[in-house]
């Protein structure tokens, strides 16, 4: 069975590809597959009938002891039997329905077979949460299926109300399977039977499972979903919503009925629900012209019908509704199949406009008219043979005095007196000549087309006559219901009651056939009483603008507007429970060295201050003092890696914003404060209350004592004396793992941010400069113009135009960095160069050191890459972008991914020795300087964090620093030469060396529209 | 546990000021204030590891009752430098946000008006057509289901019905 499903998914996947390639003959390709199950099924048939269920169980999780587990018992057999035998014949008539320019065919075919193998895992799981998958399943593609016709309204709304309301019910039986899976300890479906849950959890449970069943069913008050599923291309009708996946509310009713049938909620849902289903649906049937609606409310009211012959809970009564069952899924099948083709052919189904029908089509006719005599009950048909079935069984339990029996008989009565009527409602809409209507075009239809209905109406036939051997299939279920074994299936069963009750059925169904019209106005005056599709419409619109009304409200006033609520709430809600708070810290110190008040107090004063000047840089660098403060802070007290990891942070992040505001204004502009300076500052200081509190509350909550008592010892066991970072990189490495992932994530999206597109690469190399081709001239600082790069010159006196001699000092001057020339003479610094060509090596090196002492002391990649990367960062700042590129030739996308492949391939490595993730091995060793290491692969870890550190520091530098100073340039360039002092001249040739160097930069890679030129 | 009023004092104050300046409409601002929620809650952690301690370094003679708890600086730790990754991705937000915004004069704030319009119209647009999605189903059964004026025809045909169909 595993197989047959890993097949129906294998097929369905490449179905598209086919349909490309055969056209609609893919069906018949498909159609191959559900055919070849159902003999596979046939050939276990006698094994199952002899009392031995096929078994399959998968181990899937263990420790919720779910498993893919599949039992193919008599009930599953029947079921699959249907689902299969229905499946092909509806795709090979899929065929022939439709033409090879359908738009989506592929999809459809692919979504149909699905659909088969889906309903096929449904019928044959055992494990229940298997099952709710499968249920889950069948309502998504039902969903895919109604709405194939995508681009029309009530396909769309018609999916929609078939999804909502099934998953709706769905989720009500997950939580009573869950329910019963846990009372009754096991997840199997047939144990479950077998031992039933009782009491209070089982009613509870039971009721909700059904509350699934009905809405899959569309009994009332779900029914309304069915009809308007209709909106489907009618293959899907006819097996969806007639033959198979309506049917697993009716099956899972069968399943539980052994079980679960004397349980207080089962008959009022069970058969109240099903006979007032019967009723409905044959009423409305009744008042149909859309011969498909017809059926359609045909289909709710036999839904209901066999939800409550199956659920009655007797042998007999079960016996009768499992044939029912069969017959149902024949004739109904059949009917729709036939209603395909009539709609093909006369391009209406509505019969007001259908006349000579059947005259000019016979076959289809008489096809369509056995199976509507099996729906009516006429003998000899399977139909027939059912519903005297039926008739015996009430009758019996009438006898026997059940007060439900009453209930149940005459709801099957007056229910089949109804089935007659629109049944012959039926027959005569679709084929009849009527007398003021004329003929109509009827475009014949390729006769094969017949194949799929011929057939399941001769089986509706055939089957009546051998049923004696279809019964003990049909038994082997109902015999699990308690009862008598004496009633048998048979087509005369003598001169007997049910037999008069079809008689009589069949007297009143002619009698309200003739009296028509009056039926007609009785209806009309009735009929809104029992929609309840208004009432879900109702729902939905009132659910629809609640919903619309809540969020525009909420959510109405951007982004401070959010956070004002956010923050609101969490006032409220946690400021509520820190007042009703009992549990207050044992003991408060006022402080921890006398230290600590004053750098906390200058660390709030900066903190306040920041939330109150205007300047965006006064304001970051006041931000910087709470930073630094926080250095102090974890320097004073035991806490020295953070310390250095903060002051490291906290000094890139104020280059980093400075290198970014310097191209906003100054101020930070002040329009229609959405909420009020006043309101804010009260909201901040509640939010700071609230948060203070709860931090004493937190402390004061906690009982247990700390696990760090266990982590020294963790830590010499991992190789280390640092415990903190021992935890980053071995202990709690998945965390690290996760941290550096996002890092990626983070760099990445700041380099898209910039680059508008091709963000790959490093910072922009001298290579790229014209003028500058021979290595070792790079590497020797010389006097040399700095114009030189970007303007050839013919010699070294060749200043023509230079007119500033400060800058015709400083660019003839020596250079101490590789790229140094290439900024503008007014802003170098030899000061600065000095500084930054003597400190880069050396930073460099004591940033590998903490890297690799970051075991056994203060350090670790997070600190030896940040300190790597404010290396970075000050060469960038003293030679710009192209020192930037210099100092760090390779493509920051390769460090980051170098870096978290390191980390990861750390984490992973150890599985190939047999180990779990991020088991560690190490090797010790004495290294000159450094004194024993161990070097392990949390060492190697630990490199692959630093690379991804020094790798993210490198993107937001040639992003945020070097990308902003070309665009900027670039854009100076075109406001102009106001801003240069430089001739004309020079200015040209400066904006020529700009232009070309950026060419070479970014080849083929768009760049920000410059404003000016929008603006233009 | 034992706390150090100073540093919840400080970490409230923190907090406050960052959540205050965090609702105001400049995207700088709000980066502004998450940088001090940050610091906040850094503060916050650190607080969990109770009374500070040497550092948790194991070197020759360190007795392992003595250090501070480690477990609130590994997180601290994590915490530090995501803080530096988010901030230049807001930054890089701000910078482009405010690129975009330069063709007209809006700076790097946000405007809620329109954005409140284009809400309320979006919200409205979904309740329209899933309505007209509904009501178009249910217009095509209500099409279906049999009037009694126009019963009059069909009583001509019943009996013709009757008449041919020989069944009962």
């Amino acid at each position: 069975m595993i197989f047959s499903l890993a097949l129906f998914g294998a097929l369905a996947l490449v179905t598209p590809l086919l349909t490309k390639w055969l056209g609609r003959r893919v069906f018949a390709v498909i159609a191959l597959l559900p055919a070849a199950v159902f003999v596979l099924l046939l050939t276990w048939m006698p094994g199952v009938l002899a009392g031995t269920p096929v078994v399959e169980i998968v181990p899937w999780i263990p420790t919720l002891d779910i498993a893919l587990s599949f039992r193919l018992d008599a009930l599953a057999l029947l079921l699959a039997l249907i689902v299969t035998g229905v499946g092909a014949l509806v795709l090979l008539y899929c065929m022939h329905y439709f033409a090879d320019d359908e738009p989506a065919l592929g999809r459809f075919a692919a979504l149909l077979l699905a659909f088969a193998g889906v309903m096929f895992g449904l019928v044959t799981a055992d494990d229940v949460f298997i099952l709710f998958t499968f249920w889950e399943a069948t309502s998504v593609l039902s969903y895919l299926l109604i709405g194939h016709y995508t681009g029309r309204k009530e396909s769309r709304g018609a999916a929609l109300q078939a999804l909502t309301v099934t998953t709706f019910g769905g989720l009500a039986m997950l939580v009573g399977l869950v329910i019963l899976a846990v009372d009754g300890g096991t997840t199997s479906l047939s144990e479950l039977v077998a031992h039933p849950v009782t009491g209070a959890a089982g009613e509870w449970a039971i009721a909700l499972v059904l509350l699934g069943a009905i809405s899959k069913s569309a009994l009332v008050p779900f029914h309304f979903w069915l009809p308007a599923a209709m909106a489907a291309p009618t293959p899907v009708s006819a097996y969806l919503h007639a033959a198979a996946m309506v049917k697993a509310g009716v099956y899972l009713v069968a399943r539980l009925a052994p079980g679960y049938a004397d349980l207080d909620v089962w008959h009022p849902i069970v058969i109240g629900l099903g006979a007032l289903t019967m009723l409905v649906g044959g009423w409305r049937a009744l008042r149909q012209y859309d011969l498909k609606l017809l059926l359609a409310y045909g289909t709710v009211s036999q839904l209901g019908f066999l939800v409550m012959v199956t659920g009655f809970g007797t042998r007999d009564a079960a016996l009768a509704g499992v044939t029912l069952l069969l017959a149902h899924a024949l004739f109904k099948a059949t009917l729709f199949l036939v209603v395909g083709i009539v709609d093909h052919a006369a391009g209406t189904r509505d019969w007001r406009k259908l006349s000579g029908v059947g005259r000019r089509m016979p076959v289809i006719a008489t096809i369509g008219i056995v199976a509507a005599a099996s729906m009516a009950g006429v003998p000899p048909l399977l139909g027939f043979v059912a519903k005297e079935a039926v008739f015996s069984a009430f009758l019996e339990a009438v006898a026997a005095g059940d007060g439900w029996a009453w209930v149940s008989l005459i709801a099957a009565f007056a229910g089949s007196v109804l089935t007659v009527a629109y049944s012959v409602r039926f027959v005569w809409g679709a084929f009849y000549s009527k007398k003021d209507v004329a003929d109509c075009a009827l475009h014949a239809p390729s006769p094969a087309i017949a194949v799929a209905p011929g057939l399941l109406a001769a089986a509706s036939l055939v089957a009546a006559f051998a049923i004696p051997f279809i019964e003990p299939l049909l038994a082997a279920y109902a015999d699990e219901l308690p009862g008598s074994h004496d009633y048998h299936l048979a087509l005369w069963h003598g001169l007997e009651p049910a037999l008069a009750i079809s008689a009589v059925v069949f007297a009143l169904g002619a009698l309200l056939v003739w009296g028509r019209q009056r039926v007609a106005r009785l209806q009309a005056a009735v009929a809104p009483v029992l929609d309840s599709a208004r009432g879900y419409l109702g729902i939905v619109s009132v659910v629809d603008r609640v919903a619309a009304t809540v969020t525009t409200t909420i959510q109405s006033r951007g982004l401070p507007g959010y956070l004002a609520i956010i923050v609101a709430v969490f006032i409220g809600g946690l400021g509520t429970l820190s007042i009703l708070n009992t549990s207050w810290p044992s003991e408060i110190r006022l402080w921890d060295y006398p230290a600590q008040p004053f750098l906390a107090f200058v660390m709030a004063v900066a903190a306040i201050a920041a939330a109150t000047v205007r300047q965006r840089m006064t304001a970051v660098l006041l931000v910087s003092v709470t930073g630094y403060g926080l250095v102090l802070l974890f320097g004073m007290s035991g806490a020295p890696d953070l310390a250095l990891t903060q002051a490291l942070v906290e000094t890139i992040v104020l280059v980093v914003f400075v290198l970014v505001l310097r191209r906003l204004p100054k101020q930070i502009a002040q329009r229609n404060p959405p909420v009020h300076k006043l309101a804010r500052g009260i909201i901040g200081a509640l939010a700071g209350i609230v948060m203070g509190v709860l931090g004493l509350v937190a402390l004061g909550a906690r009982i247990e004592p700390t696990i760090a008592e266990g982590l020294p010892a963790l830590a010499i066991e991992a190789h280390g004396k640092n415990i903190v970072n021992v935890m980053l990189v071995d202990i709690r490495a998945w965390d690290t793992l996760g941290e550096i992932s996002v890092l990626v994530a983070v760099a990445t999206g700041v380099a898209s941010l910039i680059f508008v597109s091709g963000r790959t690469g490093g910072a922009p190399r001298l290579d790229h400069v014209e003028g500058l081709v021979n290595r070792r001239d790079r590497l020797r600082p010389v006097p040399e113009p700095a114009w030189s790069i970007r303007a050839p010159r013919t010699s070294l006196a060749d200043t023509a135009g230079e007119t500033d001699a400060a800058g015709e000092a400083a660019e003839t001057r020596q250079t101490w960095l590789l790229a140094g020339r290439t900024i503008s003479p007014r802003n170098r610094s030899i000061l600065i160069e000095v500084l930054v060509r003597l400190l880069f090596h050396p930073a460099i090196i004591v940033s590998v050191f903490l890297l690799f002492v970051g075991h056994n002391a203060p350090g670790g990649g997070f600190a030896g890459g940040l300190l790597a990367g404010l290396a970075l960062v000050a060469r960038y700042l003293a030679g710009g972008r192209y020192e930037l590129g210099e100092a760090a030739p390779v493509d920051a996308g390769r460090l980051l991914g170098t870096g978290l492949l390191l980390a990861a391939g750390t984490a992973a490595g150890s599985l190939l020795f047999g180990g779990p993730v991020f088991e560690s091995a190490w090797f010790e060793t004495e290294v000159p300087l450094l004194g024993t290491i161990s070097i392990g692969t949390s060492t190697l870890f630990d490199i692959g964090v630093y690379l991804v550190v020094v790798g993210l520091v490198l993107d937001i530098l040639r992003s945020l620093g070097g990308e902003v100073d070309r665009q900027e340039e670039r854009q100076t360039a075109d406001d102009g030469d106001g801003d240069f002092t430089t001739g004309d001249g020079e200015g040209a040739a400066y904006r020529e060396g700009v232009e070309h160097a950026d060419g070479a930069e970014y080849s083929g890679g768009a760049r920000l529209p410059n404003p000016e030129e929008a603006r233009r | 546990m034992t706390a150090s009023l100073t540093l919840v004092v400080l970490m409230a104050v923190l907090f406050g000021a960052g959540v205050s300046i965090m609702l105001e409409r400049s995207l700088t601002r709000v980066l502004i204030g998450f940088l001090l929620v940050g610091n906040a809650v850094n503060i916050l952690i650190y607080l969990m590891s109770g009374a500070p301690g040497l550092a948790p370094i194991l070197g020759e003679g360190v007795d392992p009752d003595t250090i501070s708890d480690p477990l609130p600086q590994a997180f601290v730790l994590t915490a530090i430098v995501i803080n530096l990754g988010i901030t230049a991705f807001m930054l890089a937000l701000i910078y482009r946000s405010w690129w975009l915004a330069q063709l007209g004069a809006k700076g790097d704030l946000v405007d809620d008006e329109e954005d409140m319009v284009e809400d309320a119209e979006e919200a409205a647009d979904l309740i329209r057509s899933s309505a007209a999605d509904d009501q178009a189903i249910q217009d095509l059964i209500d099409a279906s289901d049999e009037e009694p004026d126009e019963g009059l025809e069909l009583e001509a045909s019943a009996r013709d019905r009757d008449d041919e169909e020989g069944r009962p």
